[in-house]
């Protein structure tokens, strides 16, 4: 089994992966901690699988630290997930006393782990707390923030504020995302894993098995969107869309592939909106997977002819990236992250309405050619802007920031 | 730290690279008035960045607009016509970052009436002023003797063109390039038609690995002969 640099080196390039190397060299030997909530499920621990053995490759002395907490501190921090997307939720005096004192229990136990870091990563707003909680440390403390704050419930961002103002820097996903804190904030937006089993290659027989399992004919055309069943992912407008494009192609096959998800009360109407809309289409298949349904997602993607993302809000709508991967087309809502992704007319288009989705799904549907350069434009996109790779490259960049003062030039020896 | 260490190390030319970082700035801009007093007002690294930074990640064919403000002039407040004139600046035609602030807010100037409304953009499409920071870090290639160019930009990577044939326009005392410079101190009359022809490389308009092509060629055509 080669390793894992090796193993991007055949997905990103050589070159990539010697330049992360020439990167590294200063760093080799610090220790590093990243600190989150879990070990396993949700985006977080999926990229810290991934990169801290990256970085533990390059000679960095990573490790990966999780907090323990009950229900009542999940359930808190969950309600600051909710609050800092901007739902109107509250914490109140008892869970954020309680919030604090599981950080306090987790700090005690990791304590001289922290003291000694030259680097500390702390994830979202779950160990937020730690910073405080650490007085003797010696190292640089960042807190990297994953969460859509573009519109913050404001109460909930003031308590949270609180432990975050004494960190070095921050790191957000966006520009849109950044807050007023008093140091710097830097932009790093998320990727996708080119080797994971969502990103990975497919053999055809799997992608077949896929689509004989959904009943999905390889010889007519089909269109997907993959997303949670959310009115901001616009699934009744990704429906109009095919019925005004489905005119001209009437082979056209919809799949709408998405999860109920549990923490979402709204999930439920939305599916529900979704089938009547499909009004018993049976070209339209409106699939519910489970959470862990990252091949059949993936074959999904490689079976389609066009991606659509129709968002009318979105925070950074990684699928559009998934989709780019697998040399897909993606038709996307111009808004938030998906701008970043969607070179428009170039890796594919952002629209605003399904009238607009279904322009541009028939011009592609009959310009074959130039939905192939698109789709290879859009792959070669994603290979140099969203892969795990450049991730890291501006985590060590940041490392270096940190440790050089942020000016505007470093130069290193 | 001295400007000549970057650029000329003693015994040939220290091949670098390097790495940029995006740093939130906190100031936006919700319509065009607040877009010409960012500019004016912003830090010099945030008018770099939304110039030049664009030119790590890969361009296309024919990108309608070349910088980023143009790009949100036109996206976000529909303003093709202040957009088509942000676009044509060319920032190698300025010395320094204010030179080309100044161009940038006269250019929105003249689209301004005093007293008139001008245009706004929705709400989640804000302009974000973004600075950048540049890491450099060398390489473990030196060349001792210019007829080495030829190869050695063959193998560069994108980013180590932007630092010796970009960057270099910041930190080198006549604002050319580092190629230019080393060529000067070996023999600047002795190089003189080479280092006319790098003047005349706009990277600006090309991408990276095709400013890299030209470099090649330019070095090829010098040192085959």
């Amino acid at each position: 089994m080669p390793d894992l640099l090796s193993q991007y080196a055949d997905a990103v390039g050589v070159a990539a992966v010697d330049h992360l190397r020439q990167l590294a060299a200063p760093l080799r030997g610090i220790r590093v901690v990243h600190v989150n909530s879990t070990r396993v499920g949700g985006g977080v621990a999926e990229i810290l699988s991934k990169l801290v053995p990256l970085k533990q490759e390059l000679g960095i002395d990573a490790r990966w630290e999780v907090i323990s907490g009950d229900s009542l501190f999940f359930k808190t921090t969950k309600s600051f997930h909710n609050g800092l997307q901007g739902s109107k939720v509250t914490v109140d005096p008892r869970e954020l006393a309680h919030y604090e004192e599981t950080n306090a229990e987790n700090a005690t136990e990791m304590r001289e782990l922290l003291e000694e870091a030259d680097i500390v990563f702390v994830h979202d707003p779950q160990p937020a707390p730690l910073l405080k909680l650490v007085p003797r440390r010696r190292g640089k403390w960042i807190w990297r923030c994953h969460i859509d704050v573009s519109r913050p419930n404001r109460r909930v961002w003031d308590q949270l504020s609180v432990f975050l103002s004494g960190y070095d820097a921050s790191i957000f996903s966006l520009a849109a995302f950044a807050q007023g804190l008093p140091h710097t904030q830097y932009l790093i937006p998320p990727s996708i894993d080119p080797l994971s089993e969502k990103n990975m290659p497919l053999e055809e027989a799997d992608v077949q098995a896929v689509r004989d399992e959904f009943g999905i004919d390889p010889s007519r055309d089909m269109i997907l969107q993959v997303s949670r069943y959310d009115r901001f992912k616009d699934p009744v407008g990704v429906i109009q869309a095919y019925r005004l494009a489905k005119r001209f192609s009437p082979g056209l096959q919809l799949v709408l592939a998405g999860g109920g998800a549990d923490d979402d009360p709204e999930a439920g109407d939305v599916i529900a909106e979704t089938q009547a809309a499909a009004d018993g289409d049976p070209n339209i298949h409106v699939l519910l997977l489970p959470p862990d349904a990252h091949r059949t997602i993936n074959a999904l993607q490689r079976a389609a002819d066009i991606v659509l993302q129709k968002s009318t809000r979105e925070g950074f709508g990684l699928t559009v990236s998934e989709a780019m991967w697998k040399g897909k087309p993606v038709i996307g809502g111009d808004t938030g992250g998906i701008r970043l992704q969607i070179i428009d007319s170039h890796t594919g288009y952002l629209v605003s309405t399904p009238e607009g989705a279904a322009l541009r799904i028939r011009f592609l549907l009959h310009r074959r050619k130039r939905l192939e350069e698109m789709g290879a434009r859009a792959r070669d996109y994603v290979r140099d802007n969203f892969l795990l790779t450049r991730h890291l490259r501006e985590y060590l960049t940041v490392m270096i920031s940190v440790a050089n003062r942020a000016e505007e030039r470093i130069e290193l020896e | 730290m001295a400007e000549q260490e970057h650029y000329n190390p003693p015994g040939g030319l220290a091949i670098k690279d390097c790495a940029l970082v995006a740093i939130a700035t906190g100031r936006r801009a919700r319509d065009l008035r607040e877009l010409r007093d960012g500019i004016l007002e912003a830090d010099v690294a945030s008018i770099y960045y939304h110039f030049w930074g664009g030119l790590l990640r890969p361009t296309f064919d024919d990108p309608r607009y070349h910088n980023g403000f143009a790009i949100w002039v036109d996206h976000a407040l529909h303003f093709s016509s202040l957009a088509e004139k942000l676009s044509v600046i060319d920032p190698i035609d300025f010395h320094d970052m204010d030179g080309l602030r100044k161009r940038l807010v006269a250019v929105i100037d003249s689209e301004l009436r005093p007293g008139e409304p001008c245009p706004e953009a929705p709400e989640d499409n804000f302009f974000d002023f973004i600075r950048s920071q540049i890491v450099v870090f060398r390489t473990s290639c030196t060349l001792a003797d210019p007829v080495e160019l030829p190869a050695a930009l063959a193998a560069m990577s994108r980013t180590s063109i932007f630092y010796h044939f970009i960057d270099a326009r910041r930190r080198t005392p006549d604002s050319t390039d580092d190629f230019t410079c080393w060529l000067n101190d070996i023999d600047r009359d002795g190089y003189a038609e080479l280092t006319t022809r790098l003047a005349s490389i706009d990277p600006f308009f090309a991408t990276l690995v095709e400013t890299r092509e030209e470099l090649t060629r330019t070095f090829e055509d010098q040192f085959a002969r």
